[in-house]
């Protein structure tokens, strides 16, 4: 008997309680051997310096596959040519940065050196802004209708959180096949006697397309935290807005709003990181095209450092970087915005 | 007695050790890619080598085209890599290809047979290495569905036609027969210069600089745009992705929405294949232009890479692969015209391939012997992928009107330039 069952009295019995007795056994073995090089460890360095050696694998492991290429990306973003090793690349300053920066007018592309990063920045723009409206709107109704009593409310959870299950490149796939010349969509429009149309030709198609897919792929995602938050709103106060005779429209601008805008920062924040982080199911779903339509900042970084024929790792390190500054930027506003909430 | 027979067994047991050493196993890795039926065949050709080679094993790694030309240059770069690859972009990767000459049995059958290939194999300068064979020859040329044709009741121009004349057919016909492709080129800047040498594109080098845009290049550009304009050309295939990104439009040709196909001869054991007898299709001379009738060469080779460590076994494997029998096995079983001078003088015998197949064939052999010397230069230089590639990109981008010609010429100009410099610059 395990000293779980013996302090709560009576044994548990079933295959839960056997489970939980190997666990908790397992666990007390992993703690005997791992006691005693702690304490010693623990006496050499004294007891205030211990969170540090709990710290440390984790330090390790964001050392090597975060910090440290943070850092090579930096030096080749100073360095040019085709080398892959930076000790072989020779220093050549900000010479990238000023290539990528070096613009007529930073509202028109084509009187920019470096043309192809700025209409992926625009692009990218172009998509976060209708992404985000597009997926808070979606997220929000979506969260008010689950959070009703309505029949198969769970069903419906399900189907709606779905799709964040599934790997970005499938869903760009699933919706390739749709939406292509002949594919399902084209083929109801035909049958119900109306013309093919082809998406992935017209540059306002392919960016609809874009957020749509994208909405449609994570929504299920932000309508939890959507949810969570609106499940967290006491039902007294509701309670007391109906027995004061308040119009539904007003309840929600006045009540459920204000309270559920923490939620709301929340997902605004994330939504917004990863837009402007989109690559995967744009790049697999229209392929950066027509011409350059959706081509996005990261396919540009991608394209300029494996897919043109010179591997440029200088220009696509210092078009990183830049794009790095203003995730940077974001995750700040995100932290600040998740503390004040918080506190 | 008893000790000559204690020194007896220790010579036995020491010999079946030195023999076991001996046959030490030594894997050989390549990373190969297949259009068609040629990975199957060469894993064939590898089980008869290990046959005759008990020491060597060889392992085929098939990957995607993809992977050869975007993670083979970073392995390479990185000092990492196969024994042995199967590339296209035979100038890029020259650097990092291994000389085999002072590991093959006869270095003049190899410069006889493969020698006006290997030299698009070396670095510039370099006249001597053998870095590997063609595994096919490739030449850009057009496909025509025949069938649609008849159904259209328009005639197909003749052997010596213009590419004008061929548009205005296959546009009469896709009106006729309700095609959405009348012409298709795949989106790729080699079969673009395929139709640009014709125009008389030189990309001649002068004052040490690459010239991409002249006159014969500023041809071919205007007449995809304007083809493009009057719907010749579908947006779908040009105009659809972005950047470098290939795109072939084989598929489409295969499901009969294409009048007229300008691809190559790589395509003609897949349409023999799957096309069946769905419809007949022909491959047809490559139109003329002002300048010439040149379609673009290319093609496969199968090279060694400095990364091995087995040298000596890579030499012997290739060797053996590019030996005239087997390299004749293998060009006849995957339809494939022949990278071997010697056999292509003697004729291929494709027993395996349809009429229509070996009348494509045919074509495609004869044209080999119309490319133009200038075609044959643009292959071999080695900033022609840079070249092909800032095309493609540029002229994607005013086929959708996103540019103009005017504005796509220099930036096709800036960009190589931009590309060469960087390739330059060294610590």
């Amino acid at each position: 008997m395990t000293d779980t069952m013996r302090s709560h009295g009576a044994p548990a019995r079933g295959p839960s309680a056997a489970a939980a007795a190997v666990t908790t056994g397992s666990a007390n073995a992993l703690m005997r051997l791992t006691d005693p090089p702690m304490r010693a460890v623990q006496r050499l360095i004294g007891a205030a310096r211990m969170p540090y050696v709990f710290l440390l694998p984790n330090l390790v492991f964001f050392g090597l596959f975060v910090f440290l290429p943070i850092g090579i990306n930096i030096v080749f973003s100073v360095t040019g040519g085709t080398a892959l090793f930076p000790a072989e690349r020779p220093y050549v300053g900000a010479e990238h940065y000023a290539r990528l920066l070096d613009c007529g007018s930073y509202l028109e592309a084509a009187s920019c050196r470096e043309d192809l990063f700025w209409r992926g920045v625009g692009n990218t723009l172009t998509f976060t802004v209708f992404q985000m409206v597009a997926m808070v709107l979606f997220s929000l109704v979506t969260a008010l209708v689950l959070n009703r009593p309505i029949r198969g409310r769970g069903f419906f959870r399900a189907v709606y959180f779905f799709p964040v299950l599934l790997s970005p490149v499938v869903v760009a796939l699933i919706w390739k096949w749709i939406l292509q010349r002949d594919g399902l969509l084209n083929a109801v429009l035909t049958t119900a006697g109306g013309e093919k149309i082809l998406f992935f030709v017209d540059p306002g198609w392919a960016m609809f397309w874009s957020v749509f897919v994208s909405v449609w792929a994570h929504m299920g995602f932000y309508t939890l935290i959507l949810l969570a938050g609106l499940q967290a709103i006491p039902r007294d106060v509701y309670e007391a807005a109906e027995m004061d005779g308040t119009r539904p429209w007003r309840v929600f601008h006045r009540i459920t709003l204000p309270l559920l805008w923490p939620n709301l920062l929340v997902v605004l924040v994330l939504v917004l990181i990863r837009s402007v982080q989109v690559f995967d199911e744009v790049f697999v779903l229209t392929g950066g095209g027509p011409g350059t339509a959706t081509m996005m900042v990261v396919q540009y970084i991608y394209a300029t450092a494996f897919a043109n024929q010179v591997q440029n790792f200088g220009l696509a390190g210092a078009a990183s970087v830049l794009l790095g500054v203003v995730l940077f930027v974001l995750t700040l506003i995100q932290l600040f915005l998740t503390r004040r909430r918080a506190s | 007695m008893k000790k000559a027979a204690w020194m007896a067994g220790c010579a036995l047991a020491l010999s079946i050790l030195g023999a076991a050493g001996a046959r030490a196993e030594t894997t050989l890795r390549i990373m190969w890619y297949s259009d068609g039926n040629e990975g199957e065949v060469m894993n064939d050709l590898l089980r008869r080598f290990e046959e005759k080679n008990k020491d060597v094993k060889v392992v085929l790694d098939q990957v995607p085209f993809k992977a050869i030309n975007e993670t083979l240059p970073v392995q390479l770069a990185s000092g990492q890599g196969p024994d042995l690859a199967r590339i296209t972009d035979m100038g890029g990767l020259a650097p990092y290809l291994l000389d085999i000459r002072p590991h093959v049995k006869d270095a003049a059958y190899w410069e006889q047979n493969y020698g006006p290939f290997l030299q698009w194999m070396r670095v510039p300068g370099n006249t001597t290495a053998i870095p590997g064979y063609m595994t096919q020859l490739t030449v850009t040329g057009p496909f025509v569905n025949k069938t649609l044709f008849e159904q259209a009741g328009v005639a197909m121009p003749g052997a010596n036609a213009t590419w004008e004349d061929w548009a205005k057919a296959a546009k009469a016909v896709a009106d006729k027969v309700q095609a959405p492709f009348p012409v298709a080129f795949d989106r790729s800047g080699h079969r673009f210069f395929g139709l640009a040498v014709s125009q008389g594109a030189q990309m001649a080098e002068t004052g040490g600089e690459l010239k991409p845009v002249d006159d014969g290049f500023k041809r071919a550009a205007k007449l995809v745009v304007d083809w493009h304009k009057s719907g010749v050309m579908s947006k779908e295939l040009w105009g659809a992705v972005s950047g470098t990104a290939y795109r072939g439009a084989n598929e489409e040709f295969k499901n009969a929405q294409v009048v007229f196909y300008e691809s190559g001869s790589w395509q003609t054991a897949q349409f023999d294949k799957t096309i069946g007898d769905a419809f007949d299709w022909v491959a047809v001379p490559t139109p003329c232009g002002p300048a010439n009738c040149s379609g673009m060469p290319g093609g496969a080779a199968l090279v060694a890479l400095k990364t091995s460590s087995h040298p000596a076994e890579v030499g012997r494997l290739l060797d053996y692969l590019a030996s005239e029998d087997v390299a004749a096995e293998f060009y006849a079983r995957t339809l494939f015209v022949p990278g071997h001078i010697g056999l292509a003088k003697k004729g291929i015998a494709y027993k395996s391939a349809s009429p229509q197949a070996a009348a494509a064939l045919k074509v495609f052999g004869d044209a080999v012997g119309k490319l133009d010397p200038v075609a044959y230069r643009i292959q071999g230089d080695p900033s022609s992928r840079i070249v092909f590639n800032a095309a493609i990109s540029r002229l994607g981008q005013v086929v959708v009107g996103e540019t103009t010609l005017d504005d796509a010429y220099q930036r096709i100009s800036a960009d190589v330039a931009q590309q060469i410099a960087e390739r330059k610059k060294k610590q």
